[in-house]
């Protein structure tokens, strides 16, 4: 091991007692990310849930919801965050907004895909039965697209959660607010906020995906849920 | 960096055009004049971390994905693992990086590389895996050992949903990789951003000019994997 190997060791080491003495600080700081994170998603599942629900049942736009996931993909997130604080001006508003722009992204997309890929043979035999169009929706295509609605909502929750810390360079506040500010916190500081971070992201991670198990219905559960974890 | 532009007592934003100092919502004038010394540079920069990140990237998950195609059984430790390594969120990750690799461009890349193996991989493992049986069976009677099964038969079909993987690791890449900009010394894009984010009422055309770049440059190289996906095999045209 070199000097500088055990010196870099040291602020690893740092970095956990700074966790260790400031625990009360950090859960304030992730409960204000968590915050930040949990308004953006609402709005963007508001916005695009219904909207990939209802163009998934008829059909219709699919370049609209395949534009919506490159478009999530493509634009940065930072660029989105910048740009809404020229719009908006700094705080809590912009952030949220661009986060949620940040989401829209895959909600939109799954909602479409499970809506619209519902199993065709079902869906007609729904109809043979006589069932109307909101019928074969609420009780046919919906219960069929839970596994794929939820996809949408973690991947979401996800994105916002691991990009909420870009927010703290536009007043956004939460633990990113320690890892850009190393004037402050000192370096010790900004690796224990960055630890934090990725603790947190993960726990929504997993956290999601066990609610997802426990909503999917029964006979659904063991083809999706392991399998999309990457997408 | 925009100070340096000569501005007589009080610093002013560059050569101070009423449109810069003013900081209207879009001046042509500042980029057109910082083209040369911030933009262009960083629009090169960040192609290259894209490219290598990608590069690398392909680079390991290509045979990785090859051997859970034969090993199946490595295929979901290696999705559990990957999924939770994209949870990363990629300022933290940066800033890990950074006391072991340093300022420069090996954490950039080891972070990105990271994330790009995230896509490629099960992009990979699903093409090889979505080859209709039949089709294999029928060159396993004609003959064909498994390593030409393989290389004539598996992978060629496979190129689209390769070259899909290839798309949106290129396009999250060069989003993610503005993200470098905020504290190594490899810039990209993402620097001339956050250069702004700086001051306390940030200068817009620098923001807007180079996100665009940013969009620009993933849209630009999302069409030219399209293109090679075509050139490479013309009879998959319908396919997305």
């Amino acid at each position: 091991m070199t000097v500088a190997d055990i010196a870099n060791l040291h602020t690893f080491v740092d970095a956990f007692r700074f966790i260790g003495d400031n625990p009360g600080f950090l859960l304030t700081k992730a409960w204000q990310q968590l915050e930040l994170s949990g308004a953006a998603l609402g709005i963007a599942a508001l916005v695009a849930m219904p909207l990939g629900i209802v163009l998934g049942h008829y059909h219709r736009f699919s370049t609209l919801a395949i534009g919506a996931s490159i478009l999530g993909r493509g634009l940065p997130s930072l660029v989105l965050i910048a740009a809404f604080l020229t719009l908006l001006g700094i705080g809590f508003v912009n952030n949220m907004v661009a986060l949620a722009v940040l989401g829209t992204g895959p909600i939109l997309t799954n909602a479409y895909d499970a809506i619209e890929g519902a199993d065709r043979d079902t869906v007609e035999a729904a109809r043979g039965m006589g069932m109307t169009g909101p019928q074969v929706l609420a009780k046919v295509e919906l219960p069929l697209a839970i596994p794929l609605l939820f996809t949408g909502i973690r991947v979401a929750a996800v994105t916002i959660v691991a990009t909420a810390p870009i927010a703290a360079i536009a007043g956004g506040g939460g633990l990113g607010d320690i890892i850009v500010n190393q004037a402050s916190y000192r370096l010790a500081g900004v690796l224990g906020a960055s630890l934090c971070v990725m603790a947190l992201s993960a726990l929504v991670f997993l956290v999601l995906v066990g609610l997802q198990t426990a909503v999917t219905p029964r006979g659904l559960r063991r083809t999706s849920v392991v399998r999309d974890l990457t997408t | 960096m925009r100070l340096a532009g000569g501005g007589p007592v009080i610093p002013n934003f560059g050569q101070g055009s009423s449109c810069v100092t003013g900081d209207h919502a879009f001046c042509w004038g500042w980029v057109k004049q910082h083209w040369g010394d911030t933009l262009g540079p960083a629009l090169a920069q960040h192609l290259e971390i894209t490219a290598i990140a990608v590069g690398i990237g392909f680079a390991i998950a290509f045979p990785l994905a090859l051997l859970a195609h034969r090993f199946r059984r490595l295929e979901q430790p290696f999705s559990v693992v990957s999924a939770l390594l994209y949870t990363i969120p990629s300022l933290a990750l940066f800033q890990l990086l950074i006391p072991i690799t340093g300022l420069g461009l090996t954490t950039v890349e080891v972070a990105l590389t990271s994330y790009t193996l995230v896509i490629l991989f099960p992009n990979i493992v699903t093409g090889l895996r979505s080859v209709p049986a039949d089709v294999i069976e029928a060159a396993q009677g004609m003959g064909l050992t498994r390593l030409q099964v393989l290389t004539r038969v598996e992978l060629p079909l496979a190129v689209p949903a390769i070259v899909g993987g290839l798309r949106i690791a290129v396009v999250s890449t060069v989003a993610i990789g503005t993200i470098a900009g905020i504290e190594v010394t490899t810039k990209g894009l993402g620097y001339p951003i956050f250069n702004a984010l700086q001051d306390p009422t940030p200068f817009k055309t620098e923001i807007y000019s180079a996100g665009a770049l940013a969009v620009a440059l993933a849209l630009a190289a999302d069409a030219t994997l399209v293109v090679m996906r075509r050139l490479l095999v013309p009879w998959a045209r319908r396919t997305a």
